[in-house]
């Protein structure tokens, strides 16, 4: 396949960036998006450019590190798939592709398509735990869980914190990342005792990490490869009014 | 082959650390007997992990919950990016709950057995031991196990084992297990107990008086180069795969923090042995970046085969006849079948393969096929087992695995062999521990399925926590300062390196040299191994080493975010780790787990180990990079579990 690719360069935090035009010719269908950019960065820096930098590592869909905005859609066109899992199969021959960073007050650009999420290491740090230092705990039998709250808390619980839902969100909010870690604690018999105080604290800690609010527009679960569902959220409402009322 | 063409053999090496005595007790009596540190003193004590993966966070977490105070330093964006995050199948322990017989001692007999007798029985025995309360832990903090309808713990019966011990979460075990040792990291952080450096690099170890007390990192987002001092260094940096450079590990995965603590002087220990997974998705071409593992949990229910005759092979599976399909592994194994351990499974599909009965481009592929167990279970059970796992395949190859059999091929998975640790988990440099797969410890040569989960865990919450006071009673140490001379040193060679990648400005990308290195790698030190390609390798490296350091191309600068200088730091060290994985193999005249050596062979093409000549850890002791490695024999004793022969025929 030919294609051609533009993407955002931008050299630094401070420096301003611009869509950049480039040709990819011979691409194999098979090739994953990510190993597209690999051989046109290959070509960049045996032609003196500088490669395009951007965020990848496990390459099979679960570590949450890639993060591209492709054709203005967080991780590009296919229903419920990171990045790194879209193939070039998904594209036609003499497709022109935009490719972008995560855009998000709270994920600010470190290189080209590099962010820095670390804003959603701060809304995990103020409660998105159950504490049990090690070596407390009691038998793992000692409280059955019903499989349907197990299932559940599984389903919320395979949120990979990739971020896609902040930058498909117009209002740059965290709701559905700060949700599913919600559900996946509360919904767990371990997770009750800081029920209250973890969604009071986890969302406090999102506004002060500069994520916006949520307005339900449901751009999030659209692009959540995970397919996180919206209903979540109102799961964490909920939770928030009941914790707030009981203050 | 002597010793003198390639490497020189000296004192052998002992674990001074482990208590002798009734298995059973020892870690009871280690425990007992390791020095204490004072609540009130652990404040006074630092401790640098580096590595957020289940060992690295898990220890971080719990080092620090114990009051010691932690930096940690991981080189993704965030802690909870650690590969362990990939692991799909399960994790063991030695609960019993399916009252089938297991026990800690059949969980340590099978992972002895399974280490092909190449693993310590102390250590083995202690991993079983602390299996059950990993679980306890695990469930405590929230992960979100699979259960069944009354609400207990579900299991799956896991290759190579006749117990089902293995607990999982879908086929996304490591991703629950390592999201519960983030979680109670970042509680730390937030504590202010932890330190956590995202986005940093280690590049050196510092050793001062003899000790480890620090490393030198680079931000790899502004390229500032600093060095950290503490009491104590951990090294929880994973395993060493991508040496081959196609391989399942995440694409950062390096060796680079075992390696320049290799080269301070801390031996490495059989880095030969090297898993090789039997599942794993084929090669589409030559953009290739990776490879991705589809869990074995697959093969409880899928049958694996290959076409009786060669001329088959490019038929459509479904049109090919049932008596004229090869279900290989059901008839050399019958009494394993499909449920062979890792490294047998995969030599022979690699044997069919030989014989010209792959399937698939270029004929590198077996099928995997869940006819029959749709057929049994009907397609919903199936997809409740295994329905991610299904949807991975179907993005990555187009083809839908309900309709035709997949196609799996073996790829380089974990790295048994890492930095030679005592029963303490201490390095042979004081104050330098390692955990997880960074260290050789606990699997042998070959490793069993769910078990790096177990061992990562078991490392980071149990294991290093009370071996590690045991080092630090003798603390706080001298303060460090950044004008000592060992430091000032360690910082200088990082600064040369870097300068040196960058003024080289060659004409060959730095993933041109790792593909090439990968193809060196698994032609002669893959899953067959013989003198020749051995001697021949070793060769290529050299050669591949010097063209290296002469035409590499390294864009940009030092002080900015540049992957390829980050690359090319890896790269050079995985060329180095692979001239020695060919030595070590090529030292090791038998076949043993992960380790094939084709002149060791039985008459019908099994394993040949041979226990009287090399019944020991193979550590390595570096010599400059001209100089031979020199060899330190760690004798190994099996007083419980007497080494047999392993047959899962």
């Amino acid at each position: 396949m030919d294609i051609k690719v533009r993407v955002w360069r931008q050299a630094s935090p401070s420096a301003a960036g611009k869509m950049v035009t480039y040709d990819v010719k011979g691409i194999s269908p098979d090739a994953s998006f990510l190993e597209m950019i690999d051989v046109l960065n290959e070509t960049l820096i045996l032609s003196g450019d500088d490669p395009i930098a951007f965020d990848h590592d496990c390459r099979e869909g679960i570590c949450g590190m890639c993060s591209m905005v492709i054709n203005g859609v967080a991780h590009g066109p296919e229903k419920a798939t990171t990045t790194c899992q879209l193939h070039m199969r998904k594209f036609s021959d003499g497709d022109v592709i935009d490719v972008e960073p995560w855009r998000a007050a709270a994920f600010p650009v470190i290189k080209d398509l590099v962010v820095d999420r670390t804003a959603f290491d701060k809304i995990i740090q103020a409660g998105g735990y159950i504490t049990a230092p090690t070596g407390t705990a009691p038998d793992a039998h000692a409280t059955p869980v019903p499989k349907k709250d197990a299932d559940a808390a599984f389903e919320a619980a395979t949120c990979i914190g990739c971020g896609a839902c902040v930058a498909a969100c117009p209002n740059g909010s965290s709701m559905l990342f700060t949700a599913a870690k919600i559900a996946h604690l509360g919904l767990m018999p371990q997770g009750q005792p800081e029920r209250d105080s973890r969604v009071i604290d986890m969302l406090q800690a999102q506004d002060d990490a500069g994520f916006g609010g949520c307005t339900n527009a449901g751009e999030c679960t659209t692009v959540c490869p995970k397919g996180i569902p919206l209903s979540l959220i109102g799961r964490l409402n909920s939770d928030y009014r009941k914790a707030v009322s009981k203050r | 082959m002597s010793a003198n063409d390639f490497w020189a053999e000296g004192e052998p090496v002992f674990d001074k650390a482990a208590p002798d005595g009734p298995v059973e007790t020892r870690w009871e009596r280690r425990k007992f007997s390791a020095k204490l540190v004072n609540p009130a003193n652990r404040r006074k004590l630092t401790v640098i992990v580096v590595g957020t993966g289940l060992a690295g966070g898990s220890a971080a977490a719990t080092l620090a919950e114990a009051g010691y105070r932690v930096k940690s330093y991981c080189y993704q964006d965030s802690p909870r990016r650690a590969h362990s995050i990939a692991a799909q199948g399960g994790i063991n322990a030695a609960k019993n709950y399916r009252n089938d017989g297991d026990s800690v001692y059949r969980l340590f007999y099978d992972t002895v057995k399974g280490g092909d007798f190449r693993a310590r029985e102390s250590n083995v025995y202690r991993l079983a031991q602390v299996s059950v309360n990993i679980i306890d832990q695990c469930v405590a903090q929230g992960v979100p196990f699979a259960r069944e309808y009354g609400g207990l713990l579900d299991n799956r019966s896991f290759g190579g084992t006749q117990v089902s011990r293995t607990f999982y979460a879908r086929g996304q075990t490591g991703q629950q297990l390592l999201l519960g040792a983030y979680q109670a990291l970042e509680r730390q952080i937030g504590l202010g107990n932890v330190e956590m450096n995202a986005r940093h690099e280690m590049l050196e170890l510092i050793i001062v008086d003899g000790k480890a007390r620090g490393i030198v990192v680079r931000d790899m987002v502004t390229g500032e180069i600093t060095t950290e001092f503490a009491d104590a260094v951990v090294l929880a940096s994973g395993g060493y795969g991508n040496v081959f450079f196609l391989s399942t590990n995440a694409k950062g995965c390096n060796v680079t923090a075992s390696w320049r603590a290799h080269r301070k002087g801390a031996l490495f220990a059989n880095p030969c042995y090297t898993q090789i997974h039997p599942t794993c998705i084929p090669e589409s071409g030559s953009h290739q970046s990776k490879l991705t593992l589809m869990s074995e949990s697959l093969r409880n229910d899928g049958r694996v085969w290959v076409p009786k005759n060669a001329a088959d092979c490019q038929k459509p599976a479904g049109e090919i006849a049932e008596e004229d399909r090869d279900y290989y592994l059901e008839r050399i194994y019958p009494s394993f079948g499909n449920l062979v351990p890792r490294d047998i499974a995969s030599r022979a599909a690699k044997n069919v393969c030989d014989e010209g009965r792959g399937v698939g481009p270029g004929g590198l592929g077996v099928y995997l096929d869940f006819a029959d167990a749709i057929k049994r279970l009907g397609r919903k059970a199936v997809e409740a087992k295994y329905g991610n796992l299904f949807e991975m395949y179907e993005r990555i190859t187009g083809e839908d695995p309900y309709e035709t059999p997949m196609r799996i091929y073996p790829a380089v998975h974990y790295t048994m062999g890492g930095l030679w640790v005592d029963y303490d988990l201490q390095s042979t440099i004081p104050g330098l521990f390692v955990v997880g797969e960074a260290n050789f410890s606990d699997h042998g040569a070959n490793r069993l399925g769910a078990s790096a989960l177990m061992q990562g865990l078991a490392d980071g919450y149990f294991v290093l926590p009370n071996t590690i006071s045991n080092y630090l009673a003798a603390g706080p140490f001298p303060a460090v300062q950044a004008t000592d001379a060992p430091v000032v040193e360690a910082r200088k060679e990082v600064e040369d390196r870097i300068a040196k990648f960058l003024s080289i400005d060659g004409d060959r990308t730095v993933d041109s040299f790792h593909r090439e290195l990968g193809q060196i790698m698994w032609e002669y030190c893959g899953m067959e191994r013989t003198e020749e390609g051995l001697t021949k390798a070793i060769g290529l490296i050299r050669a591949l080493k010097e063209e290296f350091w002469t035409r590499v191309k390294v864009p940009g600068k030092g002080e900015e975010l540049n992957q390829n200088l980050e690359k090319a730091g890896r790269v050079a060290d995985f060329i180095e780790l692979g001239e020695l994985m060919c030595i070590d193999a090529l030292h090791r005249r038998e076949s043993c787990g992960g380790h094939f050596r084709a002149e060791s062979q039985t008459p019908d093409g099994e394993a040949l180990r041979h226990d009287d000549e090399f019944s020991y850890a193979a550590a390595w002791e570096y010599f400059g990079a001209d100089g031979k490695p020199v060899l330190h024999k760690e004798d190994l004793n099996f007083e419980y579990v007497h080494p047999s022969t392993r047959s899962y025929k």
